[in-house]
C-alpha cells in the first residue's frame, strides 16, 4: 500500500516541478515550488526520515516560499517569453542525464540492508548513541555531537547568509521607512485569526527546540518555527510594530550570540584538556556531558537561526519601503 | 520493492534535469534560482532514498514500536545540512536579483546584457 | 596546545566574525580582522615543521575518531595551501585599508569585515578537512561569503557577474555532493582515508567512475578551468580591488587542491584506466586554458580584467604541471600554485592602489601613473616578471620546473613546451601593453599627489618577496617537494 503511495507521490512531484518551471507567472512558480517543498517533504517521511521532512516544511515550504514572495513584491511577475537558448540546454542536460541512469545500473537495490552504505558507520551510530549519549533521536546526537562540526559549518552558512542579504540590502529600522506599514491591522478577521494562531506557533516552536532530544526537531526547525510566528505577527500588525518589538540589532546580536554559543561550547572542550566540540568534559558523567552539550549547542542553532531568517525577513520587506 | 527502486532513481534523474535544465536554459533570474532550489531538492531525495532500509524506520528509539530495524541516520544528518545551506544560497540569491533590478531595471538576462552593452 | 593548532586555524577566523559584526566604529573591525588574519598566518607559519615529512597531524574532532566523527588532518600539502590563503589575507588586508575604505560604505563595513572572515575561515577549512562531506559544508561558507565580497563595491556590472559565479559554484558543488552520494552508496564512508581504504574492495566501478566524473567537473567549475571560467573574467574585474587581490591569490587554487587530494588518494590508485583519463582530459583542457587565457589577456582593455583573464591561463599551467601525474609534475604545479599567488596578489594590490588615483577601470586611465608613483610601479613590474617567468623571479622557478617535467616525458613533450612557450611570449606582449601605459605617457595633471605610504610599503614588501624565493626557493620547494611526496603517498 505503501509503495503505491510512494509512487503516486513520486509522479506528482515531477508533474509539480514541471507545472512550476513550464509556467511564465513567477508568482505562480513560486507558490508551486511550495507545494512541491511539501510534497518531497511527504516523501522523506514516507523514506523513515522524519527531521528532515519537517526541515523542508519549514524552510522549503514556509521560509523559501516567504522569502520568493517577498523579493517578487518589486518584479514584474511574468516572465518574458523565452528566447530560445534551449538546444545547447537540452544537449548538456541529456548527456549528464544518461551519465547518471548509466551508473544506477549497479548500484545496490533500494532498502537493502547489506548494501555497503549501511555497513560499519551506520550501526554504530545507533549502538553509541545509546552508550555514550543516552538519547533516543539517533539523529540529533550525530547532528550534535558525531557530525557536530558540520552543524557548526552549517550555523555558519546561514550566518553568511544573513550577513551577505543585510549587506548588499540596508539594514532595516523602524525608523527609517518612507511610510508607515498598517499591515492587517485593519482586517478584523484575519487579524484575530492571526493572533491566535502565533502563540500556538511559539510553543510549538518552543517544544520543538527543547524535544529534540527525543522526537523529530531540534534548533534549526525550532528557529524556523519562531522567526515564523514573528514573520506573522509582522504581516498581521505591520513591519514597523515587529520591529519596534525586535529590532534589527536585537536579531543582529541574537545571530552573533547563538553562533558564539556553540563556538563557545567547542572551545570549553579545548580549555578541558579534551579536542574541539567534545562534550563529554562538560559534566563528570561524560554522558551528562553529551546530552548537556548537545541541549547548549542547539539553543545556540536556535538562536542564530531565530536571528537570521527574521533578519533577512525583514530586509527584504524594507528594501521596497526605503526606496 | 523492484518498482519502488527504480522510481526512486528515475524520479531524482528527472527532477535534477528539470532544475539543471531551468538553470542553465532560462532567462529570468528568479526563475533560475528556483531552478537551483530544484536542482538541489533532487540530490537530497537521492541521499534520503540511500538511507531507507527495507522494514525500517525513523530512527528514534522509542517504546512505541518494538522493532529493531531502523533506516540509516547519516544520510539524513547530511541532507539537514544541505537544506541548511540551500535557503541559504538562495536568500543570498535573492538578495543579489533584488540589487540587480534595482540597477537595471531588468531581471532577465538578456536584457541586463543589451543595457550593458549600451552603457 | 600545539595538537590544537589544526583546529584553531579554523576557529579563530570564524567566532572572530561574530565579534567583528558588532563592534563599532568601523576603523576597529578592520583592526581586529587584521589581527585574527595575522594569528591565523602564525599558526600557519607554527604549522610548517609540525607537519613536515611523513606525519600528517591528525585532530579528531570532538574526540570521535575517523570514520565516525569527522577528522582534520594537516600535511605538507595543506600546510602550503593554509601559508597561501592565510598569507593572502593578511597581506591584502595590511595594504587595503585605504583603497577598502574607498570602495565600500562606511556604514557597511562591518559586515564586509565579517564576511572576510568567514571567507577566510572557509577556505582554510577546506585544506584542513579530510571529510568529503565536510569539505562541501566549508566550501559553501567560503563560496557565499566570497559572493558577498564581490558584491560589496560600487560597480554595478559586479551584480550580474556574481550571480552567474552564484549559479555556476552551487551547481558546482552540488555536483560536487552528487559525487560524493554515489561514492557513498558503494562504501558507506566519508572519510577520504577511510574511502580509500574501502574503494578497493568494491566490485562494481561504474558508479565509482561516474562519481569521479561529478567530482572532477563540479571542482573544475569552482576552479574556472577551461571552458568551466566563463564566470571568472567578470567576477575577478568588477569586484573591489582588494576582493580581487585575496581571491585571485587563492580561492581558484583551494578547488584545484580539493580536486587533486580526491583524485590522488582515491581514484587514480582504485580505478583502472583513470591515470590514462585523467592525463587525456586535462592536458587538452589545460593547454586550451593556457593559450586562450593569454590571448584573451592581450585583446581587452580593462586594467583587472587583463589580469583575470592570465589567471585563466595560469590555472592551466597548475593544471598541465599536475596532469603530468609526476612527481616533478606536481612539484612544479605546487611550486607554481604558490609563485603565482605571490605575483598575482602583489599585481591586484598595486592596481587598487593605483585606481585610487585613475578614473576608471579602462586601461587608458592609467596612462602616465606609473610615473607620478614610481614605487608601486616598480611592484607592479617586478609581480609582472614573475608571472611572465624573467630568471631571477619565483615565476620563473616554477616554470622552469614545469618545462623540466614536461621534458621527462616519453612522446609529445615538443608540443607541450611550445604551448608555454607561445603563452609566455603572449604574456609579455599584455604585460609590455599595461607597463607601456603606465610609464610612457606623461603623467596627469589633476588629481592627489601621494599615494598612502604604509599600503605603498607592504607592496614593494610582497614584491620583493617574488625575488627572494626566486634566488632563495628552499621554503616553498621543500613544502612543495613534500607535498607531492603526499599526494602521490610516498611514505603514507
Amino acid at each position: 500500500m505503501t509503495e503505491i503511495f510512494s509512487v503516486f507521490l513520486l509522479i506528482l512531484l515531477v508533474i509539480t516541478a514541471g507545472a512550476a518551471i513550464r509556467t511564465t507567472n513567477l508568482f505562480v512558480a513560486v507558490m508551486l515550488m511550495g507545494i512541491f517543498s511539501l510534497l518531497i517533504a511527504i516523501n522523506f517521511f514516507l523514506l523513515d526520515a522524519a527531521d528532515v521532512a519537517l526541515t523542508e516544511a519549514a524552510v522549503g515550504a514556509g521560509i523559501s516560499t516567504v522569502l520568493f514572495l517577498g523579493a517578487l513584491a518589486f518584479m514584474n511577475e511574468q516572465e518574458r517569453e523565452q528566447a530560445p537558448k534551449r538546444l545547447a540546454g537540452l544537449i548538456s542536460v541529456s548527456i549528464t542525464a544518461l551519465i547518471i541512469a548509466y551508473a544506477t545500473f549497479d548500484k545496490p537495490a533500494f532498502g537493502d540492508p547489506n548494501a555497503p552504505a549501511h555497513q560499519d558507520l551506520a550501526p554504530w551510530f545507533l549502538e553509541t548513541t545509546q552508550s555514550a549519549v543516552d538519547i533516543p533521536n539517533v539523529i540529533t546526537a550525530i547532528l550534535g555531537s558525531f557530525r557536530g562540526y558540520d552543524t557548526l559549518g552549517e550555523v555558519f552558512v546561514v550566518l553568511t547568509a544573513a550577513i551577505g542579504v543585510l549587506f548588499l540590502l540596508d539594514t532595516p529600522s523602524a525608523g527609517n521607512m518612507l511610510k508607515r506599514d498598517e499591515g492587517l491591522r485593519h482586517y478584523l478577521i484575519p487579524r484575530m485569526v492571526g493572533r491566535l494562531l502565533i502563540p500556538f506557533i511559539l510553543l510549538f516552536g518552543l517544544y520543538i527546540q527543547f524535544h529534540g532530544e527525543y522526537g523529530p526537531g531540534g534548533g534549526f526547525q525550532a528557529g524556523a518555527l519562531v522567526a515564523a510566528s514573528m514573520i506573522l505577527y509582522a504581516l498581521l500588525e505591520g513591519q514597523d510594530r515587529a520591529l519596534e518589538v525586535l529590532p534589527q540589532r536585537v536579531l543582529t546580536f541574537l545571530m552573533a550570540f547563538g553562533a558564539l554559543l556553540f563556538g563557545g561550547v567547542g572551545v570549553i572542550g579545548i580549555l578541558n584538556g579534551a579536542n574541539f566540540l567534545d562534550y563529554s568534559v562538560l559534566s563528570s558523567d561524560p554522558v551528562a556531558g553529551q546530552q548537556i552539550g548537545i541541549i547548549l549547542i542547539e539553543a545556540g542553532v536556535g538562536f542564530t537561526v531565530t536571528g537570521v531568517l527574521l533578519s533577512i525577513f525583514h530586509a527584504f520587506v524594507a528594501r521596497g519601503r526605503t526606496q | 520493492m523492484i518498482v519502488l527502486d527504480l522510481f526512486h532513481y528515475w524520479t531524482f534523474i528527472a527532477l535534477l534535469m528539470m532544475g539543471f535544465y531551468t538553470v542553465i536554459a532560462k532567462n529570468n533570474l528568479v526563475k533560475r534560482l528556483l531552478g537551483l532550489s530544484l536542482f538541489q531538492s533532487a540530490v537530497f531525495l537521492l541521499f534520503i532514498g540511500i538511507a531507507k532500509v527495507e522494514g525500517g524506520t525513523t530512527p528514534i528509539f522509542t517504546n512505541l514500536v518494538d522493532t529493531q530495524v531502523f533506516s540509516n541516520p547519516l544520510p539524513q544528518v547530511l541532507i539537514l545540512t544541505a537544506i541548511v545551506v540551500g535557503i541559504s544560497t538562495s536568500a543570498l540569491g535573492l538578495a543579489i536579483i533584488l540589487r540587480i533590478k534595482e540597477a537595471y531595471g531588468t531581471i532577465e538576462e538578456d536584457e541586463i546584457q543589451s543595457e550593458e552593452e549600451e552603457a | 596546545m600545539l595538537s590544537h593548532l589544526p583546529i584553531l586555524q579554523i576557529v579563530v577566523p570564524m567566532l572572530m566574525a561574530p565579534f567583528v559584526l558588532l563592534i563599532q566604529p568601523a576603523r576597529l573591525a578592520w583592526a581586529l580582522t587584521l589581527a585574527t588574519s595575522t594569528l591565523a598566518f602564525a599558526i600557519a607559519i607554527n604549522l610548517i615543521p609540525l607537519a613536515a615529512g611523513d606525519s600528517a597531524m591528525i585532530y579528531p574532532i570532538g574526540g570521535w575518531d575517523a570514520p565516525y566523527g569527522i577528522e582534520l588532518k594537516v600535511d605538507s600539502l595543506s600546510v602550503l595551501f593554509l601559508l597561501i590563503i592565510s598569507g593572502a589575507s593578511t597581506f591584502v588586508l595590511l595594504a587595503g585599508y585605504q583603497s577598502l575604505g574607498s570602495e565600500i560604505h562606511e556604514a557597511k563595513l562591518n559586515w564586509f569585515f565579517g564576511a572576510w572572515l568567514l571567507a577566510l575561515a572557509g577556505l582554510l577549512g577546506i585544506v584542513v578537512s579530510a571529510d568529503a562531506f565536510n569539505i562541501f559544508v566549508f566550501m559553501e561558507i567560503a563560496s557565499l561569503a566570497s559572493y558577498i565580497l564581490i558584491a560589496g563595491g560600487p560597480n554595478r556590472q559586479a551584480l550580474p557577474a556574481v550571480f552567474k559565479y552564484l549559479i555556476m559554484g552551487t551547481i558546482g558543488a552540488t555536483f560536487y555532493l552528487i559525487g560524493v552520494g554515489l561514492i557513498y552508496i558503494m562504501t558507506g564512508t566519508l572519510n577520504i582515508s577511510d574511502i580509500a581504504t574501502k574503494l578497493p574492495s568494491v566490485v562494481d566501478q561504474t558508479p565509482i567512475l561516474v562519481a569521479a566524473g561529478f567530482i572532477s567537473i563540479g571542482l573544475a567549475l569552482k576552479a574556472a578551468i577551461f571552458p568551466m571560467h566563463a564566470w571568472l573574467p567578470n567576477t575577478y574585474s568588477f569586484a573591489p580591488n582588494m576582493v580581487t587581490a585575496f581571491l585571485a591569490a587563492c580561492s581558484t587554487k583551494i578547488a584545484i587542491y580539493v580536486l587533486l587530494r580526491i583524485d590522488f588518494a582515491l581514484f587514480q590508485s582504485n580505478l583502472t584506466g583513470h591515470l590514462l583519463q585523467f592525463k587525456v582530459f586535462l592536458i587538452p583542457l589545460a593547454c586550451m586554458a593556457i593559450l586562450a587565457g593569454a590571448y584573451m589577456a592581450m585583446r581587452d582593455s580593462l586594467a583587472k580584467k587583463i589580469f583575470a583573464w592570465s589567471s585563466v591561463g595560469q590555472v592551466g599551467y597548475i593544471i598541465l604541471g599536475a596532469a603530468l601525474v609526476s612527481h616533478s609534475g606536481l612539484t612544479a604545479a605546487l611550486l607554481h600554485s604558490f609563485s603565482h599567488a605571490l605575483a598575482k596578489g602583489t599585481m591586484f594590490i598595486g592596481i587598487g592602489l593605483l585606481a585610487l588615483q585613475a578614473k576608471s577601470g579602462e586601461l587608458s586611465s592609467f596612462a602616465g601613473l606609473g610615473r607620478r608613483h614610481p614605487l608601486a610601479a616598480i611592484a607592479i613590474t617586478i609581480a609582472g616578471l614573475s608571472l611572465v617567468g624573467i630568471p631571477g623571479t619565483a615565476g620563473f622557478l616554477s616554470k622552469w620546473l614545469l618545462i623540466q617535467a614536461i621534458l621527462e616525458l616519453p612522446t609529445g613533450a615538443v608540443a607541450l613546451l611550445v604551448v608555454v612557450l607561445l603563452s609566455s611570449l603572449m604574456s609579455v606582449v599584455y604585460l609590455a601593453r599595461f607597463l607601456e601605459t603606465l610609464f610612457f605617457p606623461p603623467a596627469p595633471a589633476e588629481g592627489k599627489v601621494t599615494l598612502p605610504l604604509g599600503a605603498t610599503a607592504i607592496l614593494l614588501a610582497i614584491a620583493f618577496a617574488s625575488i627572494y624565493f626566486g634566488l632563495a626557493p628552499t621554503l616553498p620547494m621543500e613544502l612543495a617537494t613534500q607535498a607531492a611526496d603526499n599526494l602521490l603517498g610516498y611514505g603514507a
